[in-house]
């Protein structure tokens, strides 16, 4: 290995930079420094736990253990879409469609991941699955976010004008088109700038990583450029399965609109 | 022929009655009686307890879509989810008759429809409903924004629809309107709860 080995008292130098960031709030009373020291002690608890958590699975290599953590991210992160939400679906609703469109996406573009594009042996090894389940997660939790909430925005905003197609006899997906081609456009544009800025103004936090941990750049690129296109794709995926799923809840099979379907805002 | 039978809206007792070709029901009432839930239950666009029957086809029979190119809402304050006008209307769709039949001649129909007064947009919403020709019009006060002389325009313009056999619910707080259309007219403030038996109520 060609990196360098962190120790811990390499973090408590690093940590001096931000002990400088306090001593700032502290003396121009901008009142950060609590909310600050919250925050980073709350980023060392999670990261280190994830690293334990991480090494703890590795050792054992064994499919279960994989797959409990794997679940364990999933709700997590349908937890959090959750959260997310302004105006939400009613509950079992929110959960049923987070939950399921992020499954779906991320679990299938991980499995493919794992099982053709880069293959571990065995496909299930924890040192791929999980990392990259992760990324995924995130990208796909944002995008299916993004349309669950131009959904909820537009179906408040837009009901007379999509009543008035239905009334005139159009079916749910004809007089839902332009909102669910909204919302799928504002959860894809943000992936597109995404793609379009990676390796130019920043250099991708995974490649960073892998760079520094002694990786040949050319592979840590290589690595990064499947990554993207596993995320985004999963991103993609997602965005269209959320963006069905929500019309098919916010109307019914009658071709209704139901909004008593949407809980009020929280 | 348009038989409605038992059809539940929340407050009012089941209604169950008939509206035949070339008749016009007019449904009177107070504000939140229930006359557009009524109207919007009629065209399935509530759920409703019930039955709605076409020509004695239920609605449940045939899809959500066809039964609505058939039993039409006009919403009082119609909405458009098209820039403009004639994107809303059926490409080969023959208007002319309609649009001059409202006094609608002048209106250019590409232009943005947010432009156009909100008149001119309630006229526009009739031709709308009646571009593919449905047998059934439910109108909720079709001429709630119109001014006087435009309002009659509209009044002689449904009482055509009628003659020519089309079957017309008309929610309406116009007297003279009302006078003019109806044929049967329902008064939801006046119904009464069916009365229960002493010795079942007991």
């Amino acid at each position: 290995m060609m990196s360098v080995s962190l120790a811990n008292t390499d973090l408590l130098w690093a940590a001096l930079l931000l002990v400088l960031n306090g001593a700032i709030s502290l003396a121009l009373g901008l009142r950060l420094e609590l909310n600050l020291a919250m925050v980073v002690l709350r980023m060392v608890v999670q990261v280190a736990a994830i690293g334990f958590i991480l090494r703890f699975v590795f050792l054992q290599s064994s499919p279960l253990w994989t797959a409990a953590v794997a679940l364990l991210m999933l709700l997590v992160a349908g937890y959090e879409l959750a959260a997310r939400q302004e105006r939400r679906f009613r509950l079992w609703w929110t959960y049923g469609l987070g939950n399921a469109t992020l499954l779906f996406a991320s679990g299938l573009a991980t499995l493919y991941a794992v099982t053709v594009v880069i293959a571990p042996s065995p496909w299930y090894a924890p040192r791929y699955l999980l990392p990259i389940l992760g990324m995924v997660l995130g990208g796909t939790l944002t995008s299916i976010s993004l349309v669950l909430q131009t959904l909820a925005d537009g179906i408040g905003r837009e009901r007379g004008a999509i009543e008035a197609r239905i009334a005139q006899g159009g079916t749910r997906f004809e007089a839902f088109a332009p909102l669910l081609r909204r919302a799928m456009r504002t959860a894809t544009t943000p992936l597109i700038h995404v793609i379009s800025m990676a390796g130019m103004v920043t250099l991708p936090g995974m490649m960073t990583g892998q760079i520094l941990a002694g990786a040949d750049p050319i592979e840590a690129a290589r690595y990064q450029i499947v990554l993207v296109f596993i995320l985004a794709g999963a991103a993609g995926l997602g965005a269209f399965a959320a963006a069905f799923g929500g019309v098919l809840i916010i109307s019914d099979r009658r071709h209704r609109v139901r909004l008593d379907r949407l809980a009020p805002f929280a | 022929m348009l038989r409605i039978d038992y059809l539940s809206i929340g407050g009012l007792p089941p209604l169950s009655f008939e509206v035949a070709p070339g008749q016009c029901l007019t449904i009177e009432g107070p504000s939140g009686s229930g006359k557009t839930r009524l109207l919007r239950a009629i065209a399935d666009l509530d759920p409703a307890e019930g039955y709605v029957f076409l020509d004695g086809v239920e609605r449940s029979e045939m899809s959500a879509p066809l039964w609505r190119r058939r039993v039409r809402f006009v919403s009082a304050e119609p909405a458009w989810w098209a820039a403009t006008a004639r994107a809303h209307f059926p490409p080969a769709a023959k208007l002319d008759r309609l649009i001059a039949a409202l006094g609608l001649e002048h209106v250019n129909l590409d232009r943005p429809v947010a432009e156009l007064s909100t008149g001119e947009r309630q006229r526009l919403a009739l031709v709308r409903a009646l571009a593919d020709d449905p047998p059934v019009l439910l109108l909720d006060e079709p001429t709630s924004a119109l001014a006087a002389t435009n309002a009659a325009l509209a009044s002689e313009f449904i009482k055509f629809q009628i003659l020519a056999g089309r079957i017309v619910i008309l929610v309406s707080h116009d007297a003279v309107q009302i006078e003019r259309l109806a044929t049967a007219r329902l008064h939801l403030a006046d119904l009464e709860w069916p009365r229960v038996p002493e010795s079942a109520a007991a």
